[in-house]
């Protein structure tokens, strides 16, 4: 595609894909917002985990034939105003905004729908018209964090980096100049009912038709995994390209867990799991499917009984896997023909053999190592568990300030040798003002494990710097692994628009690979903390109360004192020397 | 002397009520609300146990994949870690030098939290059918809390293999460090920084009442809060529960319950002063994470109580645990217990020591400026003594210099050769590692006091009155400097060598009675109070040891320390070897003067 030629890390961009087959250049200019086209496509992603439990993953796309950059558009049918505008307002291209409870168990529940790091990410590209890209992520954030009810406006430069290879956008673009990205993560976020509900609300149908009757907060957040996000992004209005149609994804990923509910039974049901069943489609949506994955393991048959029967079965290659999915489609009428209601029910034909877990082809683990609070180790270990193929992978770490990293420690090592990365991007913190960030391209070679360490000094914050709860830790957010994975299987190229929505987000550039964006867990570090009982309260105190009284009769003792002259006349004078003034005669 | 009494004194009455207050419970989580403990699993726990007895007689070791079986299908996330260690020589006691073991656990994952905590139950498979309960209650406290969805942290169950050798190792590992020379291996899951642990020790299928251990490595404490919390458990669940084996007396103000609570104080001291690790615990306070073990005992009591009360118990702990925002910090890390219910704050223990140190710093102003050395400073007393001194020109520093280095040079030799010259003893002596180390341990004691006596002799201007002064001022201060040290991190060592060591070193003279005086100190030296303390302990358990008893339980208690320096970096026997011991020679150096 033409915009890959921009930017100087040529390879960085190839890997990561920044734009689909189906994406082309836009010009400026091109398609002007004709207004009204709008479709809304929702979709219930089924996918039963190797560990046994079940994620349910939501998709629900709007897409506006409308150009939101022109700032005109006053009439909104299906798009959210409130989003709407924001983008409008702001000078936004690209907006992707996770807000996550739990942490994806990628080596147990294999690759993730749609990554997301624990607590709550926003990146966000802005156009290149925004003259200041600081100010309009601080109002952003502060917008945001109204509209989803979530602590966003604690995002400020303390927290907020500029990766330079990691995020690519993922829709139309005509320029990748990284100055325009704005990445921040808070890990401490806790996500729950009072986020869904703003979320919901953005919905066309809200909760009351089509899929999302199942969002009910009791079930969703009785679950192991709570995962809600807002991607905004432009996109090719058709396959000339020539015009732009803005897209919004609202997705949710749920991940159930069968021993706390089910008392050690797998089978699954929808009520089960939701306690809710489907009644019909959202009116307003133009499709509206169920795609229960049925992908059989290791040649056999069918362990997986699903009932009703389907009305389609679907196959296709998602993240480097053959998988075959049963289609219900909840606009066709026959479906709800025998009963009133869709409970769509998975049941095991026997019980799953234990331990034959496929561990997926990339996975990470990070952990903080080392005893006492002067130093310690960050290290990650990747694995790349692919028989033969190797590949590389960019890793991003955002390192709080107050963990004083030690560069020159930076070791990589890879099946006991030195793994040189053949890039690096480091942009040290400044203390109460910017985390550090490292950015790495780093090889994995085939079945191995990497181990990047990276040792740190924590540092003595000021005593109001700390937290209400010093003792708890402080948090360092996720790493962030992006690679393209070469898939066992080779994939074909697909019309973007006809595939399901869960294979469509991040599209990949060749046949061959698949792209992979993983996150690490969080980190809680402990940081050397006073007591702070009553001895350093007073000392503080003291402290305070002693410095006061010291400058002020410091001040005084040390001040020379003048008897000013009294000023005569007062008002009078004042008001005379005025009008002498306009005279032109020197005053009084 | 009279400090030196009342600082005995003063130790004595931390016993009484007005100094040892009531314990309470500081952290806000877990105070005002008492949890409702559900656990119904009693009988699974006791069916888990004898299959984890039959499985480890089959197996002839831990039960690697039977356990790894049924973790997996109670839902844990399982992995395994292998370890292996050569010990620095054989360990007779238990049978071991080349250790190879392998540690099981279990990580329950809590729901929507991201890992960034943890909590761990570890229970160790010892030898035989010991223990096995235990690993049966934890196996169904597993099946209990994975049904559970309360939970916000992460809960590890361990099954460490060799005791404290597995626990260091899977420490070692958890945290990615290597400070012994543990080697293991295999790719590990984790769970987080580590909030608190407890240690199970259990093994019958009844228990009759709960001992718990607090002492750890170097003497390090848990947070009071941790043991409160084991105390508020079992007072809720009518369980007995002791502390060094010893049941707390309701009476208080009765003279036999003062010598109860004393002899629980002693126990508490002599264990934190040997700075050996009292269970499975005391290795995680290394790692700042607080821990206790707790052990069930069966004895001939009239209450005995089954499993489902003690899994309640564990259970009530650990939703306690689960629910703190903050480690565990509130309380204090530095106490003494002479009950259950009781506790001696450092502020109350620490003047009890300061009387004993007062002595040494009486007897150092008194050498410095008593009234042969005249008025001048210490340092002008000392470097400048040619002033008082017309007679001996240059005495003093060049002097001391042989006794240091001669003493410090056979404390080195204590510290090292046991352990290098293992090979050597047993081709010369027909006697086994473990007894060439140990008998070349005492060797050198022995030969150090023989050593050093004429060195100073050596050197002109030595052998004067001034001489042995200016020796005896720098050993006393020396030996105050060192005393204050290990008494800040480990009182109880610090208390129970300054009790031994102060009057002999502030008597110690060379014109003195010269048997009595010589007497006196081999008295205090660090090995006979070692030995005087395992007499002593062995008093207080009500169990007293005869002569031979007692010197065998020496020589093993020798190896043990060196042991313990060598597994787990356990530090008194560096402390003695390489301080205490030279500074005793030092003193012995002063009674050899002329």
């Amino acid at each position: 595609a033409a915009m890959m030629a921009a930017g100087p890390l040529l390879l960085l961009l190839l890997l990561l894909g920044a734009a689909g087959p189906g994406l082309g250049a836009a010009g400026p200019g091109s398609g002007s917002g004709s207004g009204s086209g709008a479709a809304l496509r929702e979709e219930l992603l089924l996918r039963p985990l190797p560990a046994g439990d079940v994620a349910a993953a939501f998709q629900f796309r709007t897409r506006w034939d409308a150009d939101l950059r022109r700032g005109a558009v006053s009439h909104y049918r299906l798009f959210p105003k409130a989003l709407g505008q924001l983008v409008a307002a702001q000078g936004v291209r690209e907006l992707h905004l996770a807000l996550t409870q739990g942490f994806w168990r990628t080596q147990s529940w294999g690759q993730p729908p749609l990554g997301a790091p624990a607590g709550a990410e926003l990146w966000v590209w802005f156009q290149d018209s925004v003259p200041d890209v600081d100010k309009a992520w601080k109002e952003l954030s502060n917008v945001l964090s109204g509209i989803f009810c979530a602590s966003l406006n604690f995002i400020d430069s303390t927290n907020t980096v500029t990766p330079t290879a990691s995020f690519k956008p993922l829709g139309l673009a005509n320029g990748t100049d990284h100055r325009l990205l704005r990445y921040a993560v808070l890990p401490r976020e806790v996500v729950c009912t009072e986020n869904l509900t703003p979320w919901k609300k953005l919905l066309p149908c809200g909760s009351k038709a089509g899929l999302a009757v199942l969002l009910k907060a009791e079930r969703l957040f009785h679950s192991s995994y709570h995962s809600q996000a807002v991607h905004i992004r432009p996109i090719c209005r058709d396959a000339s390209c020539l015009a732009v149609s803005w897209e919004l994804r609202q997705t949710l990923t749920v991940v159930f867990d069968s021993f706390t509910s089910g008392q050690g039974k797998k089978d699954w049901s929808l009520f089960k799991m939701f306690s809710r069943t489907l009644t019909d489609a959202c009116p307003l949506a133009s499709e509206s499917k169920v795609y229960v994955d049925i992908s059989p393991k290791n040649k056999e048959k069918e362990l997986l009984e699903v009932t009703p029967t389907p009305t389609s079965v679907h196959e296709a290659v998602v993240q480097g896997d053959k998988r075959t999915y049963a289609v219900y489609d909840l606009l066709s009428p026959s479906l709800f023909n025998s009963s009133r209601s869709l409970n769509v029910q998975l049941k095991w034909k026997r019980p799953q053999d234990s331990q034959e877990l496929s561990t997926p082809v990339l996975h990470a683990q990070r952990y903080v190592s080392g005893y006492g609070l002067q130093t310690g180790e960050i290290s990650t270990l990747i694995h790349n568990t692919h028989p033969y193929r190797a590949f590389p992978v960019i890793l991003l770490e955002t390192v709080p300030w107050y963990l004083r990293l030690y560069v020159h420690t930076l070791t990589i090592i890879t099946k006991g040798k030195e793994n040189k990365p053949s890039y690096i991007h480091y942009q040290p913190a400044q203390d109460r003002k910017r985390p550090h960030l490292l950015e790495m391209l780093i090889q994995l070679p085939a079945n191995s494990v990497t181990k990047v360490t990276i040792q740190f000094e924590r540092a003595l914050l000021k005593w109001t710097e700390y937290t209400p709860d010093p003792n708890h830790g402080f948090y360092v957010s996720p790493s962030v692994l992006s690679a393209l994975v070469p898939s066992v299987i080779a994939m074909k190229d697909v019309d973007v628009e006809e595939s399901p929505l869960f294979a469509s987000l991040f599209p990949s550039s060749d046949g061959s690979s698949y792209f992979v964006r993983l996150y690490t867990e969080p980190l809680l570090v402990n940081l050397p903390t006073p007591d702070f009982s009553m001895p350093y309260n007073v000392i503080c105190l003291t402290c305070t109360v002693v410095a006061v009284c010291y400058g002020s009769f410091y001040n005084l003792l040390t001040r020379t004192f003048h008897v000013e002259e009294p000023s005569r006349g007062g008002l009078a004078k004042r008001l005379a020397n005025v009008i002498r003034k306009f005279r032109g005669v020197p005053p009084l | 002397v009279l400090s030196y009494v009342a600082g005995l004194g003063w130790f004595l009455a931390m016993a009484l009520p007005p100094l040892a207050p009531r314990t309470y419970m500081s952290e806000n989580a877990m105070g005002s609300t008492m949890v409702e403990e559900q656990f119904p699993h009693g009988e699974r726990a006791l069916a888990y146990g004898r299959d984890f007895a039959a499985q480890k007689k089959k197996a002839g070791g831990i039960p690697v994949a039977w356990l790894e079986k049924t973790m997996w299908g109670l839902g844990l996330e399982v992995y395994k870690q292998p370890f292996a260690r050569t010990l620095p020589f054989p360990d007779e006691s238990r049978e071991r030098y080349m250790v190879k073991g392998t540690n099981v656990y279990g990580i329950l994952r809590a729901p929507r939290a991201a890992s960034t905590e943890s909590l761990v139950l570890s229970v160790p498979c010892s030898e035989g059918t010991h223990n096995s309960q235990a690993v049966g209650l934890m196996l169904a406290l597993a099946a209990y809390f994975r049904g559970q969805i309360y939970w916000a942290k992460d809960i590890i169950f361990l099954v460490n293999e060799h005791d404290l050798l597995g626990m260091e190792a899977w420490l070692e590992a958890y945290h990615d460090v290597n400070v012994t020379e543990m080697q293991s291996s295999g790719a590990l899951g984790r769970a987080g920084a580590i909030q608190a642990a407890v240690a199970l020790e259990l093994s019958s299928d009844v228990v009759t009442s709960f001992d718990v251990a607090v002492e750890g490595l170097n003497g390090q404490l848990p947070n009071l809060d941790l043991v409160n919390l084991f105390h508020a458990f079992c007072q809720k669940n009518g369980l007995l529960c002791t502390i060094q084996g010893k049941l707390q007396r309701s009476d208080w103000d009765t003279l036999p319950a003062y010598a109860h609570s004393l002899q629980t104080l002693l126990l508490m001291v002599l264990k934190q002063g040997s700075g050996r690790p009292q269970g499975d615990h005391g290795l995680f306070l290394r790692y700042h994470i607080e821990a206790i073990t707790v052990r069930g005992i069966n004895s001939f009591r009239q209450y005995k109580y089954d499993m489902t009360t003690v899994g309640k118990t564990l259970e009530g702990m650990f939703r306690k645990l689960n629910n703190l925002l903050e480690r565990l910090h509130q309380s204090y890390f530095f106490y003494l217990l002479p009950s259950l219910s009781r506790f001696v704050s450092i502020g109350v223990y620490m003047p009890a020591f300061g009387f004993l140190i007062l002595v040494l710093v009486l007897k150092i102003s008194l050498l410095r400026g008593g009234p042969k050395l005249g008025p001048g400073g210490l340092w002008e007393g000392v470097w400048g003594g040619s002033l008082y001194f017309p007679d001996c020109p240059r005495p003093g520093l060049l002097a001391l210099v042989p006794p240091l280095v001669v003493c410090h040079a056979a404390g080195l030799a204590l510290y090292l050769l046991p352990v290098l010259g293992q090979r050597a003893a047993t081709q010369h002596f027909p006697v086994s590692e473990a007894e060439a180390v140990v008998l070349t341990l005492i060797a050198i004691y022995v030969a150090g006091m023989a050593l050093p006596h004429s060195a100073h002799r050596a050197l002109p201007g030595g052998g004067s009155d001034r001489g042995w002064m200016t020796l005896k001022l720098l050993a006393l201060l020396y030996l105050a400097a060192q005393l204050s040290c290990a008494a800040l991190l480990n009182f109880s060592l610090g208390f129970l060598l300054a009790a031994t060591m102060v009057p002999a070193a502030a008597a110690v003279h060379p014109t003195g009675p010269r048997p009595v005086l010589a007497a006196l100190l081999v008295l205090s030296t660090p090995a006979v109070t070692l030995l005087l303390g395992i007499f002593l302990h062995r008093e207080l358990e009500e169990r007293p040891a005869g002569l031979a008893e007692g010197w065998q339980l020496f020589l093993q208690a020798l190896a043990e320390g060196l042991l313990q320096h060598h597994l787990y970096g356990a530090l008194p026997f560096p402390f003695l070897a390489l301080l205490t011991y030279p500074c005793w020679l030092l003193l012995w150096n002063v009674l050899c003067w002329k």
